[in-house]
């Protein structure tokens, strides 16, 4: 086991998979880049963010396919492509550009199977960039999950650090549904311990990162490092939080926030999205319905402000929800019931 | 003509069984009996008989919410496609599709799509497939003159250009995208015109012509199998029926229609062509026309007395596992 970053893990899960099965191909804007260039280099880039770097010179152009930036054609190929019998991983470089090939997602990936009597598989993954923080502006920072998590049809995974990242990108490319995989821009050089060999995150089966008896903590992404962070600063106050990754938003693993909420009586949903009809309130709402015997107060969710990512670095992060926030409404939840 | 009299008696059947099938769903729509929406194909037969001679079920097509010619032509069960109009378990997609989601994949039937245009990019991905797996097949993407100037669409002819897919773009245009005249809505005037743009090849032919579609499409498929890259059909025609069953259709001179099924009719067309080139005799033609009434009245009799979906079907097919 070796120290990887989340960009290394989800480049080796890439290659590991590819070499297992020459079904599997990739494809998307730059993914090689370069071609036609004056420099006449073959992979100039390897993703612009370096995701898919050496595909290209291992598997060839059949198998590794530059597009022009034309999200609705290639994301609407990808879904051809695998109801005929490959397993194609497209790369949408940010999220916030899946608005051009919305329909392709949301009418065909999703409703096909249904549509046709579950007459047909759609083995494909979606790769995207997600998140704030990288002063990229509203175009360019957005979470979205919440809307794929909306539409029956599709899973939806966010893995929040480089073992998980490469573990659910495997069960993604080998699961037989199509899958939307969000990669959060922000902690694409984390590193952390990663097996060198191929293995699977199972989808839906959520992460007790850490456990406590006080109040429940639900994190998605990139959040569930601030979770944990304000989970170490409220352990020195004596709250013992217990913090739960999702890792996907569908399936989500209703079982697991469930039992805990029960053994805590508290939680706390803290989501980068925009905070209406986020996870955050998704879950909030779960707990209402299933476990309002067992809440000794009020559900809080930390969520960013209703409003678009702002440029200015002082303003994205007032955006952003941070480890303070979470610890806030942490001790409010734990107030609530010590003061009633 | 290069076709044997075997492929022509072929091709009449399949003008002849979409003709009886939409003309039958028409009659059978004003009773009230069939829900949502029918958009039927009559009048445009020509296109998918002569595009799908080409095919077999190496090959995919992807069609448009005015699918039911497709489907026949593409060799679907018409029990089943009549069973699906009618939301009935029976139905090709158990009775979860309807009229503008049939699909046989099987039969390399990728689907009625009810978002306009939205086939050529799938089509795309059918392409890529046959290409990168070797198969020898081609995909072929069927649009009207109204999903023509989708932008999806337009994506989908560069990355099929860019890529040398073997994809064959045919777009039916058939006078009308829902209420507005394709003479109104096409900048340009011709659709044809477009291939161009995305340098691939541009045939513009009468879809009243079986022979001028069947020989557009001999050329296409020869150069998609030949690994040459994607062609362009354009195939004029006009549909006999509104855009939806219940349209009054009154943006339509009343004569409009009259004079179509009395003048460019494909399947009259077709008879005389094979006719005077002395090919099949009015007898043979008349029997296909019987067996096809025949073929039809049994599957709406079938439809219409299978059994609806079970309420267990609500839940089931919506992923392979979860």
């Amino acid at each position: 086991m070796a120290s990887k970053s989340f960009r290394a893990a989800i480049n080796e899960a890439l290659k590991l998979e590819m070499r297992r099965d020459n079904r599997v191909i990739v494809l998307g804007e730059d993914v090689a880049g370069g071609r036609g260039g004056s420099a006449n280099v073959e992979e100039a880039w390897g993703g612009p963010f370096g995701m898919t770097r050496g595909l290209y010179k291992e598997f060839g152009a059949t198998r590794v396919l530059d597009t022009p930036i034309t999200e609705s054609a290639f994301v609407g190929a990808t879904a051809g492509a695998a109801m005929t019998g490959l397993r194609p991983v497209a790369e949408v470089m940010f999220v916030d550009f899946t608005g051009v090939c919305f329909d392709q997602i949301m009418n065909q990936i999703a409703k096909i199977r249904y549509m046709f009597g579950g007459k047909a598989k759609l083995p494909l993954v979606i790769r995207m960039l997600y998140g704030a923080g990288y002063r990229a502006g509203a175009q360019h920072s957005q979470c979205l999950y919440p809307i794929y998590t909306h539409l029956p049809g599709l899973k939806v995974a966010v893995p929040s650090n480089p073992h998980d990242a490469k573990g659910l990108l495997i069960s993604a490319i080998r699961d037989d549904d199509p899958v939307l995989f969000f990669e959060h821009k922000a902690i694409l050089g984390m590193k952390g311990e990663v097996p060198d060999e191929a293995y699977e995150v199972p989808l839906g089966k959520a992460n007790i990162v850490r456990a406590g008896k006080d109040v429940t903590v639900v994190a998605i992404g990139r959040m569930v490092h601030m979770a944990e962070k304000a989970a170490a600063a409220l352990a020195k106050e004596g709250i013992d939080c217990e913090v739960i990754d999702p890792r996907t938003t569908s399936p989500l693993d209703t079982a697991a926030i469930l039992a805990s909420v029960r053994k805590t009586g508290r939680l706390v949903a803290v989501d980068e999205a925009y905070p209406r009809c986020n996870m955050a309130t998704d879950i909030a709402a779960l707990a209402a319905q299933e476990a309002f015997g067992s809440l000794r107060a009020p559900v809080r969710m930390v969520s960013p402000p209703h409003v678009p990512v702002p440029f200015a670095a002082p303003l994205e992060d007032l955006y952003i929800p941070n480890a303070d926030k979470v610890a806030e409404a942490v001790r409010a939840t734990v107030k609530h019931t010590s003061s009633s | 003509m290069q076709q044997s009299r075997d492929q022509l008696l072929k091709a009449y059947r399949v003008m002849s069984r979409i003709r009886e099938f939409d003309e039958r769903l028409h009659v059978e729509f004003a009773t009230g009996e069939i829900p949502g929406f029918v958009h039927l194909y009559a009048g445009e037969e020509a296109v998918a008989a002569g595009i799908c001679a080409h095919l077999s079920d190496r090959d995919y097509i992807a069609s448009t919410h005015r699918g039911h010619g497709h489907c026949i032509a593409k060799d679907c069960d018409v029990t089943g496609m009549m069973a699906e109009i009618y939301g009935k378990a029976a139905g090709l997609c158990g009775g979860k599709g309807g009229s503008m989601h049939i699909a046989d994949l099987d039969k390399g039937m990728m689907g009625a799509n009810g978002i306009v245009g939205a086939g050529t990019a799938l089509v795309c991905g059918a392409a890529l497939s046959a290409k990168t797996l070797g198969t020898g097949g081609v995909a072929v993407a069927f649009t009207g003159d109204g999903g023509s100037n989708q932008g999806t669409v337009f994506e989908a002819m560069n990355l099929a250009s860019v890529w040398s897919l073997p994809a064959i773009f045919v777009f039916e245009n058939n006078g009308y995208g829902e209420a507005t005249a394709s003479e109104w809505a096409l900048a340009g005037g011709d659709i044809v015109r477009r291939a161009q743009a995305f340098a691939m090849p541009g045939h513009q032919v009468d879809g009243n012509d079986y022979f001028a579609v069947w020989d557009a499409m001999r050329q296409a498929t020869e150069r998609a199998r030949a690994g040459q890259g994607p062609s362009l059909i354009e195939c004029k025609m006009k549909r006999y029926y509104g855009h939806f069953e219940g349209d009054t259709q009154n943006y339509r001179a009343k004569e409009e229609i009259e004079t179509l099924r009395a003048e460019k009719d494909c399947m009259k067309r077709f008879r005389a062509q094979v006719g005077e080139a002395g090919l099949i005799d009015v007898a043979a033609l008349d029997a296909i026309d019987a067996e096809a009434k025949a073929e039809i009245d049994a599957a709406v009799k079938a439809a219409k007395a299978a059994p609806t979906p079970p309420a267990s079907a609500l839940m089931t097919d919506v992923y392979a596992s979860y």
